[in-house]
């Protein structure tokens, strides 16, 4: 009887982290998406390429290395439907929107560094992705860090 | 000290080279970030603590090698790179090395 009970109430606690997570989770991601969206729009006119060096008509006068990384989470409710994917195999969309979201936020930091180290341009763009575990559990992802990174150029003639 | 991931640095020229410059630091997280960072594991979103702490070990990781570039007498580092690792379960190193030169 009283396993029985122990049992309803671990499936009740997990039902209502489904639950939490799922409305929380998808209202994160909605609010994310149109920030992004709306300082994609602010910057398109700072570029940012992945060239290795400068494009021959740009006249630089100044550069530094700038920097823009983030550190996200997938929700409960998104993980517990990859591991369901893990089991049949696929593609697991809840990861690829994560790592989307991560990317692009990591890009939009670095054009913010851009915009505030005076610079016109970035080249040599790159980014990086790493995963962090938590500690004393190594199979649960804490986060996932993306790092973007380029060099800024000052330019005599600004696109 | 200049400081770029390209193979030069633009719009200028390099007279020298002293070769590979690294730094790197290894850091673990805070117990409390580590719960904050559990509820959000809940709900998602971003890990704002985590994003700190790993941009402050990596400014750190630049500051070292920016540190031994200036005890070679070079003035500018180029093509740097970085690289994370988790080396221990909690704890993650930041590694970022570049090739010292001096620039006119």
């Amino acid at each position: 009887m009283d396993t029985q009970v122990e049992l309803g109430v671990r499936l009740g606690i997990s039902l209502a982290l489904l639950v939490l997570a799922y409305f929380t989770g998808a209202a994160v991601e909605r609010r994310h998406y149109a920030s992004i969206r709306k300082r994609e729009l602010r910057w398109r006119s700072l570029p940012a390429i992945t060239f290795r060096s400068v494009p021959p008509s740009w006249k630089v006068t100044e550069s530094g290395l700038i920097t823009g990384s983030v550190v996200i989470s997938v929700d409960y409710f998104k993980r517990f439907l990859a591991g369901l994917r893990a089991i049949f195999g696929g593609r697991i969309k809840a990861y690829e929107s994560l790592l989307d979201r991560a990317r692009r936020e990591a890009l939009m930091r670095l054009k913010q560094q851009a915009v505030e180290g005076g610079y016109h341009a970035i080249v040599n763009v790159r980014l990086e992705t790493c995963r962090m575990a938590n500690a004393g559990n190594s199979e649960s992802i804490a986060g996932l860090e993306v790092l973007a990174f380029g060099t800024g150029v000052k330019l005599l003639n600004a696109p | 000290m200049i400081l770029s991931n390209t193979e030069t640095v633009p719009g200028k020229q390099i007279t020298r080279f002293f070769g590979v410059v690294s730094g790197s630091t290894v850091r673990a997280k805070h117990i409390g970030k580590d719960i904050m960072a559990g509820f959000k594991n809940i709900v998602g979103g971003e890990l704002k603590a985590y994003t700190e702490l790993i941009a402050e070990a990596r400014e750190d990781a630049v500051g070292r090698m920016v540190r031994e570039a200036e005890s070679l007498g070079a003035n500018a580092v180029v093509n740097i790179r970085f690289s994370t690792s988790s080396v221990a379960q909690g704890a993650a190193e930041l590694f970022a090395y570049g090739t010292a030169v001096t620039v006119e």
